[in-house]
This record gives structure tokens, C-alpha cells and sequence, in this order.
């Protein structure tokens, strides 16, 4: 569905006139990515880390200083393709306000099929279809300053969903919402991927965030340092740490157990994983009693 | 809270105004306003009996419509004073330097009466179209000047934008202003130039904020394929139908009769 | 008693029928030197409560007391409250103005009535005390960082020393790195100066590992006000107050009701690792 190679981008600014030597900033340096159709992505990392910069490229709102990006087979330099490229890979921002052109939510969502020149009647069974799967339906004729910030979101991802994407980027989604509204837009943006096949590419610092995802790319100073599934990037807390990330407590604990040799899994992603599997090690411990748990994790690795 | 206020002050109703085409509303409007300067005496009656039929027609509190008119008050006030107390001719009543002429008279109670029709009007036109509505109206009306490079709907694009984001600005310049506040700001005490150099706190920060936020937008625009007017549909299209027809008809009447009238009659 | 918050109640839009009862009887009681971690849902109170501790906001009912006195008793001075009670409202480079840095962390002193030198060792002061660099007091707000510029719209209210220091979410919007050095900011401001703290969130994690006291508050009232290990026991009802105690402590309670020793009160991995490895002694 994407992919990139050998992809380098700088950011060059002229610091008093443009005769002057630039300050060239190398924010992505080598970055190769295969993104399939259906998969749930993440990348991981700390601010700086070129994170935001790639995500960019996805649908050619930036195009590489060096190297390629084929977005379903459309190479972003090509302007050309430019809007075929950015009507199949949407992209939801960080600020949930400024991504909101209407005063109706309704007519938000309708904006992205507006551009497309989709005819009326087309525009109205799409909008129905995207407020239904984000479950907006109810607020449809609100005005945004009445929704919160999870809800703001959610229109932002129905109006991408009305121009009919094969992918969704979002960028840092949920870094200015409270508690409830992450869980809403992660659970909104798992339920796209899972029951209605969209590709998913989530940029984020929140390692909670990615426990779902199929793989985890984790960058720092503009290349992907460490790639996998969930268990086995989290099973490197300490290049985690060092990246600049939160371990999630329960990881945390989990690899440090390990360390001082108790026998349970070196990756543990929730909470109910590390109470089953402590409470059977220790009860193996304490001899003759038999685990009486249910461990659901995947083979190790 | 301050983002509950719906700008242009909308009131949800159900009624035949509520139901005609923005532009039917836009047109009657600018007529309206336009033949408050062509009467003169006597004429005024033909205007106060189409403003009394509109508002009743728009079922909205006359409460609301009042409203508009108290921002003016002083106004209205201090035309009717200059206009009572500077006007020369047949003098009515004086007591010293002050006198009140029969054309002072005359002259204050129409330029009031044309200030708060002016006013009523307006009010009855924001009041039963919602902003987008209004903007959707004007892009129309002003797309012949397309033939002459005039960006029309980037235009309305603007002010539609505009009016989604005041209330959002409005609750930042409030925040901004607490922020300040909070670092001891004073916004109440000093001279009016004092007063206004305060204000810089406050603009400055929320000058920079508009930007970013404007900046922000157009990637979120481009994102969803903006890429100006052409090719663009509409999911609200303005359609005119048999009542707008008939609205038309029946404010080029009025405004018919209020030139006939003029030019017949003087009034 | 430095602060205090007589039965306050706040509403607005009353005898309408969208009328809001922000905060209903709050009562309570700040000490000098205490860090106070304010926790809630959104639309809790929280930051209402904040700005009556300034004189922001007046209580519809209530008093609110600074060192004794009624900050809306007569002719008692607002403007002169806020100079000992500092309030850094949230994405607080929102409010960055000037043309330079330094000069804007002088806007502080300045209103205090402070000279132009008084005022900008001040601003040199507290630029340094938020971890600001030299080097940047020149530069125009506009060119920082959002973590440059989150720390120098702290130093401007750091400059006018404030006894009382409330911040509204100072980890808004920061990764991970961001939100440790401007929490270790806030700590050592309590540790070396004696700054009472008040530090408002919705992230548990971020006012367990520093504050000395948690005030939950649910629905415009207080719901809990005590030491943090104390109202993460009672991590169940906070849940329903749409609010998480530490995963660790999820953890440590389903481990005991599984049979294991453990200390339920733990709320960090090392203590939680503690806890757990002293099962397995035999």
C-alpha cells in the first residue's frame, strides 16, 4: 500500500536572507518502509524524531529531498497524481479544531467529497456512511464547538472516511486530548482497521497507543531503529527508554522480574497478562499446584 | 461557554422565511434597505406594513429583533438630538440658545424611524439564515464576477471560515487575557491610550495563534483535497423553488410601488 | 494556613435553564510548602477551582482567604494577590508576546512595579531556575521550541516569586522526555525554594510519583483529598470517575485477591517489584 525507499528529507531555512549559508536540518535520513494493505501500523518516537516529518510523505504534503514513496503505486513526485494520491491516503492531525472547516458537523464530513466532485446525492450516502461507522450520527447537525475533543476527532476521521481512503495517517491524534478521549479516537481507529479493512498508520509517542498494532517501527534522529510486533519491540525497554519513550508500567515490571530470574514471558503487554502469569510462576514455585490460568499471549519469540 | 453563541444570532424556527432560498432573503434585504432612502414622509407606511408582515412571518420573538437595536441606542439617540436641535426653519419652541424647529422634528423622527428599520431589517435576515447559508448566498449572487478574475469563491470561502472560527478566537482572547491577568496585567485602570497599549498582551498573542491555526487548516484542507473551486460540488446546493418565485415577485412589487409612489406622489 | 476555600460554590448562566454549578461547597485548606496534586475528569471543576485561588473567577457563595484575609473583602487587591499566587495556565507559550525573550518574562516584574534593572534580574533569575539557556534570552519567543518556549512562559511566572505556584497541565501536549524535565522543573521549585505546589492533571502517573497529597475532584466536588496511596486504594471508584490509579496498582490488588502476599499500596514498579520478589522468599 505504501512504500518508501532510501527516503531522506531536509528541512532547509535561510536564517537572515537567503544568500546567507542555510540551516539545513536532516529530519528523516534513510528511512525504508513496506506498509501492506489492512495492517495496523505504528511509528513510535520521541519529538524530533522524524516521526511527523515521514508521516507527511505518505500523502505527499512533503515530498523527499532523496529517494522514493509509492503511495498504492503512485510515486509522490509525480503532480500528476498528486490528488488521486492524497483521496487514498487521508490524514488526521494532532489539533482537533484547526482541522474543522465547518460550522456543521455534517457538512465537515462532506467537505472532503465536495473537493473530490462527487455528485450531491453521492455525497449524502457517503457522509451517512461515514457519521454511522464513526457513530457521529447522533451529533450530525451539531455545531463542532459543542463536541469534545475525542468527538472533534472523530469527525475529523469521518470526513477523511467520505473520500473513500484505502489508508488513514494519523499524526500524534490523541496528544491534545484527555483520558476518554484517546480511548475513543484508539477504539474508533481500531474498529476501521478491523471491521472494515482500512489501512492504519498511527504516529504517536504513546507506547499504550500501539499494544494493537500488527508492527511497530520505532525511530529516532530520522531512521527506523527497531521494527517488529508489539511483543518484540517492547521486549527492548532499554533502547526504549533511551529513545526517549514511557515504558508502560506493567512492561516495565515485567522485564525486571525477568531479570531477577523469575520465569515469566520477557514481554508483557497489559495488566491481566502480568497478574496470570505471575500468579502461575508463583504458584509453580510454591510447588505441586498446577496453573490453573489461562495465559492468552502468542508464542514467544 | 462562549462558544455556545452562534454568531449572527440564528434562531431555529420553522417558518416560511426560515424556508426561502438565502438569496431570495439576501435580495429583499438590500431592497428593503435601499427604499428606507427612497420614501420620504407618507411612503414610510408602505415600508413599516412590509417589516410588520416579515416579522410576523419569521416566527421569531420580536425580543430578539429588539436586540440588534439596543447596540445602536445611542445612535438613534444622538441623531434624534442633533437632528431636533440643529436643524433650521420654522421655529416650535425655544428657551434660550436651544430651539426646536418644525423641519428638526420632521427630520429626527425619520432618521431615527430609517435607523431602526434599518436595523429590524438586518435582524430579521440573520436572524432566519444561518451564516453558511448567508456566505452560500453571496458566493451565488457574485459568480458572474468570476468572468472577471474576481476569486469569488475563495471569497466566500473566507467568510465562511471566518465565522467558524470567531466564537474559538473569542474564547482564546479570553484565556489570553486571563493568562495575562495572572502575570498582573491590568485591563481596567488608566487613560484610554493606557488601555489600548494593554491590548497588546492580548493581540499580539492572539494574532500569532490565528496564524497557526490558519496555517494548520490549509494542511488539513490540502489533506482533504482542497485545491480551490473548480471541479467543486456542493452536498447543500441553493435550488430556488415555486416559493421563492413567489417571494421574488412579491419584493420587486414592493419596491415597484415604492418608486411609483415616490416618483408619483413625492412621499 | 496560607490558602483557604470556604464552602465556595460557583455557577453561572443562573436562572437560565442552561444554569452550571461549577464547584459546590468546596472547603479547603493549603499549607505553605505543600504539593498538591489536583486531579478530574474533564468539566470536573479543576481548573475553576484554580482560578478562584487567584481571584480569576469570584465564588458565587463562599470566601476564599489568602493568609487570613478575604481577597474580595474591601478594597483588598486582586492584582496584588496574583504576585504571590502564580498561575501558569495550560499551553502556557500561548500567551508568549514580546519581542524577545527576555523582555517578555520581564512583563511579571514590570506590573509589579519593579525598575527596569530589579525587573530583569528577575527575568534572568527565573529564566535560569526553569532550565531556560542563555542563549536564547535574545531570540524572539516565536523561534523556540514548544519545550523552549513552554519553560520560558513559566519563567514568567516564576519572575514575579510567587509563594503559591499552580500549574494547569504543564505536560500538555509533551513526549515523554518534555514531560520529565518540566516535572522535575516543578519538583525541584518545591525542594530548593519551598514553593507550595499545586499541579492539576488528568494523568494519575504524573502526580503520584510527586505529589504529596491528591485532591480528586468529581462533578464540581471534592471526591477524595488525601495522600496519593490512600485514593489509589480506592482505584474502583475512580474508574467510575472516568480516572485510572497506576497500572501497578491494578496489578498489586489482583495479585492478593489471587492469593500472593503482596503489598497492595504500591504504586510504582520498584516498590511493586519489591513487593512481588518478597513472595518468593522462602
Amino acid at each position: 500500500m505504501i512504500k518508501t525507499e532510501n527516503v531522506h528529507y531536509d528541512y532547509i531555512r535561510y536564517e537572515n536572507d537567503e544568500s546567507s549559508e542555510p540551516k539545513i536540518t536532516h529530519a528523516v535520513t534513510g528511512v525504508d518502509l513496506d506498509v501492506k494493505k489492512g495492517q495496523f501500523i505504528a511509528i513510535l518516537g520521541a519529538n524530533g524524531s522524524g516521526k511527523s516529518t515521514l508521516a507527511k510523505h505518505f500523502n505527499a504534503l512533503l515530498v523527499p529531498t532523496e529517494g522514493t514513496v509509492y503511495v498504492g503505486g503512485m510515486d509522490t513526485k509525480d503532480e500528476e497524481r498528486l490528488w488521486d494520491i492524497r483521496q487514498s491516503a487521508g490524514m488526521v492531525f494532532q489539533n482537533p479544531d484547526n482541522q474543522i472547516i465547518a460550522s456543521v458537523v455534517e457538512e465537515d464530513v462532506g467537505f472532503g467529497p465536495e473537493n473530490l466532485g462527487v455528485p450531491t446525492d453521492e455525497i449524502w450516502k457517503r457522509v451517512d456512511e461515514a457519521l454511522t461507522i464513526t457513530g457521529l450520527t447522533a451529533w450530525r447537525e451539531f455545531s463542532p464547538n459543542r463536541l469534545s475533543g475525542g468527538q472533534k476527532q472523530r469527525v475529523a476521521i469521518a470526513g477523511i472516511m467520505a473520500m473513500r481512503p484505502e489508508c488513514i495517517v494519523l499524526d500524534e491524534p490523541t496528544a491534545m486530548l484527555d483520558p476518554v478521549g484517546r480511548t475513543e479516537v484508539l477504539e474508533a481507529v481500531s474498529d476501521l482497521n478491523k471491521n472494515y479493512g482500512v489501512t492504519v498508520i498511527l504516529i504517536t509517542h504513546h507506547m499504550e497507543e500501539t499494544v494493537g498494532a500488527d508492527r511497530i517501527f520505532l525511530m529516532e534522529k530520522g531512521k527506523i531503529v527497531l521494527s517488529g510486533t508489539p511483543r518484540e519491540v517492547f521486549s527492548h525497554v532499554e533502547e526504549l527508554a533511551a529513545a526517549g519513550l514511557d515504558v508502560p508500567q506493567v512492561t516495565r515490571l515485567a522485564y525486571e522480574l525477568k531479570r531477577e530470574g523469575l520465569d515469566i514471558p520477557g514481554t508483557v503487554l497489559t495488566a491481566d497478562e502480568l497478574v496470570s502469569c505471575l500468579y502461575n510462576d508463583w504458584s509453580r514455585q510454591k510447588g505441586g499446584a498446577q496453573p490453573s490460568d489461562e495465559v492468552q499471549h502468542a508464542p514467544e519469540t | 461557554m462562549l462558544r455556545e453563541i452562534t454568531l449572527g444570532q440564528y434562531y431555529p424556527a420553522d417558518s416560511v422565511l426560515h424556508r426561502l432560498d438565502p438569496r431570495v432573503k439576501l435580495v429583499a434585504t438590500i431592497l428593503f434597505l435601499v427604499s428606507l432612502f427612497v420614501v420620504q414622509g407618507w411612503g414610510y407606511l408602505i415600508c413599516t406594513g412590509f417589516l410588520i408582515s416579515v416579522i410576523l412571518l419569521s416566527k421569531v420573538p420580536f425580543r430578539y429583533m429588539v436586540r440588534g437595536l439596543r447596540a445602536i441606542f445611542i445612535v438613534i439617540l444622538i441623531t434624534v438630538v442633533l437632528n431636533l436641535f440643529l436643524t433650521n426653519g420654522t421655529v416650535l419652541w425655544s428657551f434660550g440658545i436651544l430651539k426646536i424647529t418644525q423641519e428638526g422634528v420632521y427630520n429626527a423622527v425619520f432618521m431615527a424611524l430609517r435607523l431602526i428599520y434599518l436595523i429590524l431589517g438586518a435582524s430579521v435576515m440573520t436572524l432566519t439564515t444561518t451564516p453558511n447559508k448567508l456566505t452560500d448566498a453571496i458566493e451565488s449572487l457574485l459568480s458572474p464576477l468570476n468572468a472577471i478574475k474576481v476569486p469569488v469563491h475563495e471569497m466566500a470561502m473566507m467568510m465562511s471560515i471566518a465565522l467558524r472560527f470567531i466564537p474559538i478566537l473569542i474564547e482564546e482572547a479570553d484565556k489570553i487575557m486571563k493568562a495575562q491577568m495572572a502575570r498582573g496585567a491590568d485591563f481596567e485602570s488608566g487613560n484610554v491610550l493606557r488601555r489600548i497599549r494593554a491590548m497588546v498582551p492580548i493581540l499580539v498573542p492572539l494574532f500569532v495563534s490565528a496564524f497557526r491555526r490558519a496555517n494548520d487548516l490549509a494542511l488539513a484542507m490540502e489533506a482533504r483535497c482542497y485545491h480551490g473551486g473548480s471541479g467543486r460540488t456542493h452536498m447543500k446546493p441553493l435550488k430556488y423553488d415555486s416559493r421563492d418565485v413567489k417571494a421574488y415577485i412579491i419584493v420587486f412589487a414592493y419596491f415597484g410601488v415604492i418608486i411609483a409612489v415616490r416618483a408619483a406622489l413625492g412621499w | 494556613m496560607l490558602l483557604k476555600l470556604e464552602n465556595v460554590t460557583y455557577q453561572y448562566n443562573i436562572g437560565t435553564p442552561g444554569e452550571v454549578t461549577a464547584l459546590e461547597n468546596i472547603c479547603l485548606d493549603i499549607d505553605r510548602g505543600e504539593y498538591i496534586g489536583l486531579i478530574g475528569h474533564t468539566g470536573s471543576g479543576k481548573s475553576t477551582l484554580i482560578q478562584h485561588l487567584n481571584g480569576l473567577i469570584r465564588p458565587t457563595s463562599g470566601r476564599v482567604l489568602f493568609e487570613g484575609e478575604d481577597i474580595w473583602g474591601e478594597g483588598y487587591s486582586r492584582q496584588q494577590l496574583r504576585f504571590h499566587v502564580g498561575l501558569v495556565f495550560q499551553y502556557p507559550e500561548h500567551q508568549l508576546f514580546e519581542t524577545d525573550v527576555i523582555t517578555d518574562v520581564c512583563f511579571g516584574p514590570k506590573n509589579m512595579g519593579l525598575s527596569a534593572e530589579e525587573a530583569k534580574e528577575r527575568a534572568a533569575a527565573a529564566l535560569r531556575a526553569a532550565g531556560a539557556e542563555e542563549d536564547i534570552y535574545e531570540k524572539s519567543p516565536f523561534e523556540l521550541s514548544g519545550g523552549q518556549k513552554r519553560r520560558v512562559a513559566i519563567a514568567g511566572v516564576l519572575a514575579m516569586e510567587p509563594d503559591v505556584l499552580i500549574l494547569d497541565e504543564p505536560t500538555a501536549g509533551l513526549d515523554p522526555r518534555g514531560r520529565k524535565e518540566i516535572l522535575t522543573l516543578i519538583d525541584d521549585l518545591h525542594a530548593s525554594r519551598g514553593m507550595t505546589i499545586i499541579l492539576v492533571s488528568h494523568s494519575m502517573e504524573d502526580v503520584a510519583d510527586h505529589a504529596g497529597r491528591l485532591i480528586v475532584m468529581n462533578k464540581g466536588k471534592t471526591a477524595f483529598d488525601a495522600v496519593p496511596k490512600e485514593v489509589f486504594a480506592h482505584y474502583k471508584e475512580l474508574e467510575a470517575m472516568q480516572l485510572s490509579a497506576p497500572q501497578v496498582t491494578y496489578v498489586m490488588h489482583a495479585l492478593k485477591e489471587r492469593g500472593l502476599p503482596v503489598d497492595i499500596n504500591a504504586s510504582t514498579v520498584a516498590e511493586a517489584k519489591e513487593s512481588i520478589l518478597k513472595c518468593y522468599e522462602r
